[in-house]
């Protein structure tokens, strides 16, 4: 009989009140009619699954009539329902969207076979945690290494492939044939590298990413064994990689092997490989750190003179990530779970007020016999199917967004560009509606559902208890704490963005279009043939309408940030290496005038700086600070890229580094003086023109300009440079125009809090106001009342905001840009806001507790 | 007894939209339909009057009677029979007027049904 008893618990609860007890008499009188172990079997299996029916379809009833109900009140309470949703969609849909971007940047596993055991390699010199390998050090850590079960090496490249429609410029990788079963990659068609696709002489081998193979030979199998020309050399297509291998970057569409000569190992200083390596099961990035250390300073004291400052760097290949872009994300999922707290907060003080609202309806059920379960179930159904439709909503909201975070998703990782909304964030999304609809919307059902007593059917009663109204007054008090929050951070980054916009770069972007034409060695090698190519080109764009200027540089201020040489000074300590690092460029004459930078003394370098002629070199002023403190730099003489160089020119100094990171002196040096088929990482390839026509008039005429030069050759990149300044600032300023729309949608509702609050507060004292007037109390001094409330809860919730807002300011500290987490302006304003707020949200309440009339008051009572 | 307007459903109902019935429901009413019962006497009435065919489960019949409460089929009635007949637990189901109606227009639409099945020959004459 227990047993049934037990059963009989799947029924619902008011429905085993109502017939429980008969159903058991039942049971026992069928259970006194059997006897024998089979009937007595068969009698019990006939029961449970009777009972299990026949309780799944109880529920479900109850479920049906609690929706119809709730769609009903929900209908009439419309203004209440959608309120209530838009706050849950507000919130479900900024973490949903924040969510899947910092799921898809810093948590989910990179998209290779244990992921978690892939580490890179770097060499550390002086002050740099991570340059590049040479290829006999990379040779030689791979041999000296226990920790890794595979190592691969690999350099990015870019190419010009002929012999298709248009040349056209496609990057990727060159490889060591042990770099990709490293990284778990499986080809989608033919096969990977073997050692012997790697040796010096061997032909050409490429494997070509899924898109490419789609866009070039439009997925057809038959693309292994083709032939492809690259920079003037012969391929054979071996393989396609797999739809979405995206390595070292989303960029890649090729790779090629690395086919190392003898001769490739001869020079230790020459570095330009990054290592990939795959930990062996069990060993830790540490211990392989430790390990390399070891091997590193085995080298050191080998080749002392290449290697002494050479120490190794491992680190795991997600955590390539940038720091800022890590504390970038990091801070944009505490701001919406701000916002997340601020929507819960609202929904709750709604539902109380709600609650409190339907007091008499409730307290008229529970007089005909509802019993409180039924009353929490059906006020929970309610708050459940708003957080359902909430979250529905704020899923649409997030899948719109998501797109537009993507430039939140760091270009360091080889992953897509843009995050997608899949069933991982959908399961926490999901999740996220369950806790605001059953942790927020049973709150105060528990608190107000249970009390409906009779109470609430006694005419004019005076509903609200003092206690509920502190636990109102405490979730508006959140609200605006957290509202304080959101606005001090997003006032933070708003400073730093401006503070890093209003840095001057040294050159004038506006009006500069830049386009690039790489050209391939070996049929560029000599320096006479680029001139050649170099003077025509030039010499025809300059003749373009609108252009006033044009020159080739090696690379452009902030793409490319490497090109650091030591350079070698008469009279300087030798130990100091890392002063004397400086950032070398070669550029053609009319560089400078392009680019807007002023050149300071002397002159530009020249046409007459031949390599037959005197090496010269046009530094920065930094250069001169640095090296010759005080002293002219002009006619001083230095050693740089294998030469003696006598300084003709000062010019101002750019930021080669970006906006944010401080930049080594810049040397610059004409293009003639380099020996043939030397310094091919320095071959100008960056076209910069000084214009007043839009790009894409421009692009066609420059097409065939270099047609015209070299017919074979392609054009990329093309884009202004303010485009790339911008690109500087781009991740910021999405990230300030997410948190400052989140920092309004968290405002927004926190006035609304306090509306709400107050409004409700006045509506419920308005008899005791009447009253006081009556007695002769000055309407002014029922407003002041009203509004010192309202001023009470702000003060309550911006001051301990403004400690937060410090704590919060302090942890991302590094992405201020010398903006101080206490800056004053911000807090200020931030609080000056608040204020504005609360008297905004106040100001109507305390106007109808202005306009009360004392006698209708009393009469209503 | 209660008052009329807690057995009436808030929507007014006629009897015709309530048809067709659930076999379940018009057996319960064909069982209250002449006196007053609880539910285990329901069950067996059904049973004998079905021959043995229809034996409802204790939830089934409950989960009918929940419903028809609702619906204003059928009142729980707080007139008991005799003390020594009586066992406290049980309640016991009165049909209402409504009730009554409804199990009249069940019974013409399917008494209909019969007839134009016999009229193709698809069920026994009367005999």
């Amino acid at each position: 009989m227990r047993a049934y008893r037990a059963l009989l618990h799947l029924y619902p609860a008011s429905f085993r009140a109502e017939y429980g007890a008969e159903m058991c008499a039942m049971f026992a009188r069928r259970r006194r009619a059997i006897s024998g172990p089979l009937a007595v079997v068969a009698l019990w299996a006939e029961t449970c699954g009777e009972v299990v029916f026949n309780a799944a379809a109880g529920h479900w009833d109850i479920l049906r009539q609690d929706l119809r109900y709730t769609a009903r009140t929900l209908r009439r309470a419309w203004g209440f329902a959608l309120t209530a949703i838009a706050i849950v969609a507000l919130g479900v849909g900024a973490n949903t969207a924040a969510f899947s971007v910092t799921d898809f940047v810093l948590l989910r596993p990179l998209p290779f076979p244990e992921s978690e055991r892939l580490v890179k390699l770097w060499q550390r010199a002086g002050d740099y945690a991570r340059t590049e390998l040479s290829p006999a050090n990379y040779r030689d850590w791979k041999r000296l290494s226990t920790s890794f079960e595979q190592m691969g090496a690999f350099t990015p490249i870019a190419a010009n492939l002929v012999g298709q429609t248009e040349p056209q410029r496609i990057e990727g990788a060159a490889v060591t044939a042990d770099l990709l079963p490293a990284l778990g990659a499986v080809p989608a068609l033919g096969r990977l590298f073997t050692a012997a696709d790697d040796r010096e002489g061997a032909p050409g081998t490429l494997l070509v990413s899924h898109r490419f193979w789609q866009a070039a030979y439009a997925g057809d199998a038959r693309v292994l064994g083709r032939h492809v020309t690259l920079d003037d050399q012969q391929y054979v297509i071996i393989g396609v990689m797999p739809r979405g291998f995206q390595f070292p970057t989303r960029a890649a569409d090729i790779w090629r092997t690395t086919r190392f000569g003898e001769q490739d190992f001869e020079s230790r200083t020459d570095t330009y490989l990054q290592a990939v390596g795959r930990l062996k099961p069990g060993v830790s990035i540490a211990q392989a750190r430790a390990e390399m250390e070891v091997v590193a300073a085995q080298l050191a004291r080998q080749y002392p003179k290449e290697n002494e400052h050479i120490g190794a760097t491992v680190i795991g290949l997600r955590d390539e990530l940038p720091r800022q872009s890590r504390l970038l994300l990091l801070a944009l999922t505490g701001a919406a779970l701000c916002v997340l707290l601020i929507a819960c907060a609202n929904l709750a003080s709604l539902l109380l007020a709600r609650a409190l609202g339907r007091r008499q309806e409730l307290a008229v059920r529970t007089a005909l016999g509802a019993g409180r379960e039924r009353l929490v179930r059906q006020l929970a159904t309610e708050s459940l199917t708003i957080a359902i439709l909430g979250g529905a909503l704020g899923v649409a909201v997030a899948v719109a967004v998501v797109p537009l975070l993507a430039r939140l998703v760091p270009s360091a990782l080889p992953i897509a560009q843009t995050p997608s909304v899949d069933l991982r964030v959908l399961t926490f999304a999901g999740l996220l509606t369950a806790l605001t609809g059953v942790a927020f919307g049973m709150v105060p059902i528990l608190r107000g559902g249970g009390e409906a007593d009779l109470g609430g059917l006694r005419e004019g009663m005076r509903a609200g208890g003092g206690r509920k109204e502190r636990l109102r007054s405490a979730l508006v008090v959140a609200e605006v704490m957290a509202s304080v929050v959101l606005l001090v951070a997003s006032g933070l980054l708003i400073r730093a963005l401006w503070s890093i916009q209003a840095i001057d770069p040294g050159f004038r972007a506006d009006g500069v279009v830049t386009v690039r034409t790489a050209l391939p060695w070996p049929k560029y090698e000599s320096t006479a043939k680029r001139e050649t190519f170099y003077t025509n080109v030039l010499a025809n764009v300059r003749t373009l309408p609108g252009v006033s200027s044009a020159a080739y540089a090696t690379s452009l201020p902030m793409v490319w940030r490497g090109g650091i040489w030591t350079v070698g000074l008469d009279g300087m300590p030798p130990d100091r290496r890392e002063d004397r690092s400086v950032s070398l460029r070669f550029v053609t004459p009319g560089f400078f005038a392009t680019l807007g930078i002023p050149v300071h003394a002397g002159r530009d370098v020249s046409e007459s700086d031949t390599f037959d002629a005197q090496f010269a070199a046009v530094v920065s002023e930094s250069f001169g600070r640095r090296f010759w403190p005080g002293r002219s730099s002009l006619g001083r003489r230095f050693q740089v890229a294998r030469r003696d160089r006598v300084v003709v020119g000062v010019v101002g100094d750019i930021r080669v580094r970006g906006l944010e990171q401080d930049s080594e002196p810049q040397v610059y040096l004409p293009y003639k003086q380099v020996p043939d088929a030397s310094l091919i990482g320095y071959t100008p390839k960056d076209l910069v023109i000084k214009t007043s026509t839009p790009p894409e008039n421009l692009v066609p005429a420059i097409r065939s300009i270099v047609r015209q030069a070299d017919v074979q050759q392609p054009i990329s990149n093309v884009r202004t440079l303010a485009e790339i300044v911008d690109m500087e600032t781009a991740s910021r300023s999405v990230q300030v125009r997410v948190l400052g729309a989140f920092a309004a949608i968290a405002f927004l509702l926190a006035g609304i809090g306090i509306h709400g609050l107050l409004s409700f507060a006045v509506s419920q004292r308005t008899s005791e106001f009447g009253v006081r007037i009556a007695l002769g109390a000055q309407r002014g001094d029922i407003v002041s009342m009203v509004l010192r409330q309202g001023a009470l809860l702000a003060a309550a919730g911006i001051v301990p905001g403004i400690v937060l807002a410090y704590a919060a300011g302090r942890a991302m500290e590094a992405l201020l840009a010398g903006v101080k987490p206490t800056d004053g302006v911000t807090f200020l304003s931030a609080t000056g806001l608040c204020l504005v707020m609360t008297v905004a949200g106040s100001l109507l309440p305390a106007l109808r507790a202005l306009w009360i009339d004392p006698v209708r008051a009393i009469r209503a009572q | 007894m209660y008052p009329q307007w807690l057995y009436v459903p808030l929507v007014p109902t006629t009897p015709d939209s309530m048809l067709p019935l659930p076999p379940s429901t018009f057996h319960i009413l064909v069982a209250v339909a002449d006196d007053d019962r609880h539910g285990y006497a329901i069950i067996q009435d059904i049973a004998t009057r079905t021959g043995g065919e229809l034996k409802l489960s204790a939830g089934t019949l409950y989960r009918s009677i929940q419903r028809m409460l609702e619906q204003g089929l059928i009142v729980e009635t707080h007139e008991r029979p005799a003390p020594e007949l009586d066992d406290e637990r049980r309640r016991y189901y009165r049909i209402t007027p409504f009730g009554t109606a409804v199990a009249k227009a069940e019974a013409r639409r399917l008494a209909q049904l019969v007839k134009m099945a016999r009229a193709r020959g698809l069920a026994p004459e009367r005999s």
